[in-house]
């Protein structure tokens, strides 16, 4: 059985050295990070990360608590337990002839994906949304060639009015 | 201010002075900062990037400050007086070399939530990242290590971060935090000025427990027939060894510590079962079998009590009391958590706490207890090594504070030493630190200059850090330094003879130095046994001297350490060893 996808919010001071304090605690405790994400929060002086990983119940709790013991570390959601909206935004650089280029940007309209920049042999698309859009587009694409592929993680937030602090 | 104007002058005096607001160096503030939190003993070593702090300390009459040899001996030091006194450890180290030489000393700190503020100076700011003469990444390596840590980049930050520092290593789980201080930093002058408090938002320990789970785990002593508690260095730590007391004689629970726990329950209540695990009794391992509550208070359950996770405790119900919520479920399933401090835990249960039904259990334990004590073949043509702790332990009644280096000694003062006093078992459990046992004895000296400091080691570890008799030497600090010297690295000889099947590999130390001879080159008296009757003469002496005293016991090289379970055994299945 291979452990569920978990996505955990956390709040960090944002202080030199923070991301390889969080970094450094899932490698030497054997946490898988899938994706990362890190910005400026709401607040001045805080960051928050988004964090993909994989385990079970137990496994996530422990990566909460330990979470917890870094200094930096204000706050740790367990987005995936609550209703979330969670976004990836991906750049395709696409081989696009000009015979194949109006089935591509077919796809693009159906997955109201962006196209961003056009040479003659390529376009750059922008898709934006969760993983398995992105996912699904990039298996579309990849018979016309993909010539370079860059995936930002996911950045994932609590709907509703409850806030991740 | 100049040390006789400081004898004449209260602490009040003292402090107000030293709070004035000056416009004073980075290495003063430090200094100052340092004064302000009580420190009463700085274990470093100079070098480059910490020449301004010793230039400060120079004219800074206040401070108490003593130079290693090695910056190893400095943060061990450091880590003894932390876990004698339960105050904060102040270690000092320059940059490079003399900041990765305290790692070890970190790591060994921060596995047994030892209380330590380590600074080391670091290249100026505009050199980090240059790759320059003796720079290295101190706050990337020792991440890991502790408990947190800072880079100090602008002076004006400095005695907020010396606060926070000292606020942290000192409260919730304890560990080491250090400080690295560039060498501009060091030396750049503001107004000084010192917080009073500090108010770290990430940082809230949970002191106080919830008691509707203290209320959960009185009820399950009430209904419990084969209850045992497991007490560790948590308890030692939180000095909660009163509560613990009154918690064991209102629930009548038996009791066994863990290696770090020792001391903090006296052994020779009727109740305790001696130490656990490995090398544990008899008595304490079944106990931990058969139980059917098992209540862990400020012990995390390590690999070397559990011996096989799976096997471990198997018809018990769990409750866990400790200050690190991560500790919580780490291990071990555990049906009650308690977290909290283990004074205030203790505290709040002995106001409800009723006894176990645990009549017919404590008898069977007693029996236990007699009919398979810790033992050794003792001889009287060879002096045994348990024979050496043995009568240590009767001689000083068990009152000394005894530090330990890491092998088989250790565990033969931790089945023979009878522990009276809390705080009296130093010894690095957690990382197994070979090379820990004499030179944290010399921070347990000067924190306790009026007891008896025996540190005991094996003749590998000694060669460690002997480099460190010269401060006992030099600074005459009376520690007992006892070699248990089988001319082998006796544990691993007792691992390859038991489980790799007699294939000695590499353990061989003869050709070691003569020990007495290397005690009397650094101007420490050196005195050896080689049988029972010359141990107890050398002994004798020893106890009568006044000053540093190496003792080197030439012991039989073959002996095993007994109770065993092997890796990978459940922690029932022992190896019992010798008889009578």
């Amino acid at each position: 059985m291979t452990n569920p996808k978990q996505t955990i919010s956390v709040l960090v001071n944002n202080q030199p050295g923070v991301l390889q304090r969080v970094a450094g605690l899932f490698g030497r405790r054997g946490y898988n990070i899938e994706s990362i994400t890190v910005g400026e929060s709401e607040e001045h002086g805080l960051s928050r990360m988004v964090i993909e990983t994989t385990g079970d119940h137990n496994t996530l709790e422990q990566i909460q608590k330990q979470l917890y013991k870094l200094i930096d570390v204000i706050k740790v959601i367990d987005l995936g337990s609550q209703a979330m909206v969670g976004r990836e935004l991906a750049l395709i650089k696409v081989n696009a002839e000009p015979t194949t280029r109006p089935e591509i940007i077919g796809i693009v309209e159906t997955f109201r994906a962006a196209i961003v920049d056009i040479s003659p042999t390529t376009l750059i698309v922008q898709v934006v949304g969760d993983s398995d859009k992105i996912d699904a587009m990039v298996e579309l694409f990849r018979p016309y060639g993909i010539r370079e592929l860059t995936r930002t993680g996911v950045t994932a937030m609590v709907r509703g009015m409850s806030v991740g602090k | 201010m100049s040390i006789q104007e400081r004898a004449v002058m209260s602490k009040e005096e003292i402090r107000s002075k030293l709070l004035q607001p000056d416009v004073i160096s980075g290495s003063e503030i430090l200094l100052r900062s340092l004064l302000l939190e009580g420190t009463e003993c700085i274990f470093g070593y100079p070098g480059g990037a910490v020449l301004n702090i010793y230039d400060a300390m120079y004219s800074f009459a206040n401070i108490r400050h003593i130079l290693t040899r090695h910056e190893q001996g400095a943060i061990h030091a450091a880590d003894g007086y932390a876990r004698s006194t339960g105050k904060v450890g102040v270690c000092l180290a320059t940059s490079g070399p003399g900041a990765t030489n305290v790692v070890t000393g970190i790591a060994t700190a921060y596995m047994d939530s030892v209380p330590l503020v380590v600074i080391t100076g670091n290249v100026a700011t505009s050199f980090i990242g240059t790759d320059a003469f003796q720079e290295a990444d101190i706050t990337g390596i020792t991440m890991p290590i502790t408990k947190h840590n800072y880079l100090v980049r602008n002076v004006e930050d400095l005695p907020r971060v010396i606060k926070e520092a000292f606020m942290i290593a000192s409260t919730g789980r304890k560990g080491p935090v250090l400080i690295d201080i560039p060498k501009d930093v060091s030396a750049h002058k503001i107004a000084f000025h010192y917080p009073d408090s500090v108010h770290v938002r990430g940082y809230q320990p949970t002191v106080k427990p919830n008691n509707l789970q203290v209320q959960k785990m009185i009820q399950a002593i009430k209904e419990a027939e084969r209850p045992v508690i497991l007490s560790g260095g948590g308890v030692v730590y939180a000095d909660a060894q009163n509560e613990l007391m009154e918690f064991v004689e209102k629930t009548q629970i038996p009791i066994t510590t863990t290696l770090l726990g020792l001391s903090g329950f006296p052994s020779s209540h009727p109740l305790w079962m001696g130490m656990p695990g490995m090398h544990g009794t008899y008595s304490a391992n079944m106990a931990l079998q058969n139980c059917d509550l098992l209540i862990g208070i400020g012990a995390r359950f390590d690999d070397r009590v559990t011996m096989k996770l799976s096997g471990f405790a198997p018809k018990a119900k769990i409750v866990h009391i400790d200050v690190d919520p991560a500790e919580i479920g780490k291990n071990v399933k555990t049906a009650i958590p308690c977290v909290g401090d283990v004074k205030m835990v203790l505290k709040q249960a002995n106001e409800t706490a009723q006894p176990a039904k645990s009549k017919a259990w404590i008898e069977e334990i007693a029996r236990n207890k007699q009919e398979f004590p810790l033992r050794f073949k003792d001889s009287d043509d060879e002096l045994k090594p348990q024979y050496v702790i043995d009568m240590i332990s009767e001689t000083t009644k068990g009152d000394a504070i005894v530090t330990t280096d890491v092998g088989q000694h250790q565990m033969w003062v931790a089945q023979f030493y009878k522990f009276t006093k809390p705080r009296s078992m130093i010894t690095s459990g957690g990382l197994g630190t070979m090379g820990f046992g004499f030179p944290s004895a010399i921070g347990v000296q000067v924190a306790h200059p009026d007891r008896l400091v025996i540190s005991v080691n094996g003749d590998g570890g000694m060669q460690m850090c002997s480099q460190e008799l010269a401060i006992c030497a030099i600074h005459n600090i009376p520690v007992k330094i006892v070699v248990i010297n089988n001319q082998v690295l006796g544990m691993v000889r007792q691992w390859q003879e038991i489980i790799y099947d007699n294939r000695y590999s590499f353990i061989d130390l003869a050709g070691s130095p003569d020990f007495v001879k290397l005690a009397e080159a650094y101007g420490v008296k050196g005195l050896r046994a080689t049988n029972k009757e010359e141990a107890q003469k050398v002994w004798k002496e020893a106890l009568e001297f006044n000053g540093p005293v190496l003792i080197d016991f030439q012991v039989r090289k073959d002996e095993n350490v007994f109770p065993m379970v092997t890796a990978g055994s459940a922690i029932h299945e022992m190896i019992l060893g010798d008889d009578e």
